[in-house]
């Protein structure tokens, strides 16, 4: 934005024109997290509920830090900051470089669960 | 810090995250299934791809790049404290395979959502699963005004293995969605158990 005319140019600016702030913005550029792989249903949760002010920290890794005082997926947080997936990945590079998450990988991918896990599903699906 | 119920405090095991992907055709209420079962209403998340010549016109000569937006849909159920289970919807589009096999790796299997009006669309997602030895089941989702057609004419038109499980389905009711879904559990437990013993 210019900086001139911001009565005007705020009309055009509404939920449906998508976020203002293009992607690779809000990652500095950089489509690779710096550390981790990040599955969808990776598990994050905080480590802490309050993150000091720290260079290299912008307003989107605080409102991760913020919403996985819950644990969240990779896939959630993407969801509620509305924000592309490889986005939310580097952003959490960031923050378990920081120690500020931490992540559960999912299941193992190779082989089918093990029979512990399948029953608990099924029972917990016929509990709902 | 008020822990509400699903909140640990820190340091305390996280659970284990695992999925089940709902396939099927364009519109045939992937979603709707989602939304039948999940504890949350469906979220959307988006994958921002960068296209290189995947199904697109020929553009020699024209460097820039095409990105495109993928958009899935999924639900959560939380099992227990150790055990969360969320259902993917896969993207409609076959040309986005990629992302289908990220979201094919590690699930326990898929429910294939089919429209006796327009069965060939499942046939993709079916191929798919097949190729990759995915577990899947096929629910027959019962429109409202679509001819009923009995379970072995559905299994026969869509040329399955008689080991798939095969069922009619309302993607609007939550019971009829949670049979779906443990019929495809139990599915994916034979499947390893018979992998196992072979």
């Amino acid at each position: 934005m210019t900086g001139q005319g911001d009565a005007v140019g705020h009309q055009w600016i509404d939920d449906h024109a998508g976020p203002v702030v293009r992607p690779y913005a809000v990652t500095g550029g950089r489509a690779r997290p710096v550390t981790g792989r990040f599955d969808l249903i990776s598990l994050v949760t905080a480590t802490r509920g309050d993150v000091p002010a720290e260079v290299g920290l912008g307003p989107e890794h605080l409102a991760i830090v913020g919403l996985c005082q819950r644990v969240q997926s990779v896939a959630e947080i993407a969801a509620h900051l509305d924000l592309p997936v490889g986005t939310v990945r580097v952003l959490l590079g960031d923050l378990v470089a920081r120690n500020l998450v931490r992540i559960r990988e999912p299941h193992p991918t190779v082989e089918l669960p093990e029979y512990s896990i399948f029953e608990a599903v099924i029972n917990g699906l016929r509990a709902l | 810090m008020d822990y509400g119920h699903s909140e640990r405090p820190p340091g305390a095991a996280l659970p284990t995250a695992i999925k089940i992907l709902i396939a099927g055709g364009f519109g045939v209420g992937k979603t709707t299934m989602v939304g039948a079962v999940s504890e949350t209403r469906p979220l959307r998340t988006e994958e921002v791809l960068t296209e290189s010549g995947v199904g697109i016109d020929d553009l020699a000569g024209i460097e820039a790049k095409r990105t495109t937006t993928v958009a899935m849909d999924f639900g959560r159920i939380t099992i227990s404290d150790d055990l969360v289970l969320y259902l993917f919807g896969t993207p409609g589009q076959d040309r986005f395979w990629f992302v289908w096999d990220e979201l094919a790796l590690g699930a326990i299997g898929a429910v294939v959502l089919a429209d006796t009006r327009r069965l060939a669309d499942c046939f993709p997602s079916i191929d798919y699963f097949e190729g990759r030895g995915t577990p899947f089941v096929v629910a027959v989702n019962c429109f409202e005004g679509a001819r009923r057609y009995r379970l072995d004419e559905v299994q026969a038109a869509l040329n399955l293995d008689p080991e798939v499980p095969v069922l009619l389905c309302d993607a609007r009711q939550r019971e009829s969605v949670k049979q779906a879904l443990i019929m495809l559990v139990e599915h994916a437990m034979k499947i390893r158990e018979a992998r196992r013993a072979g």
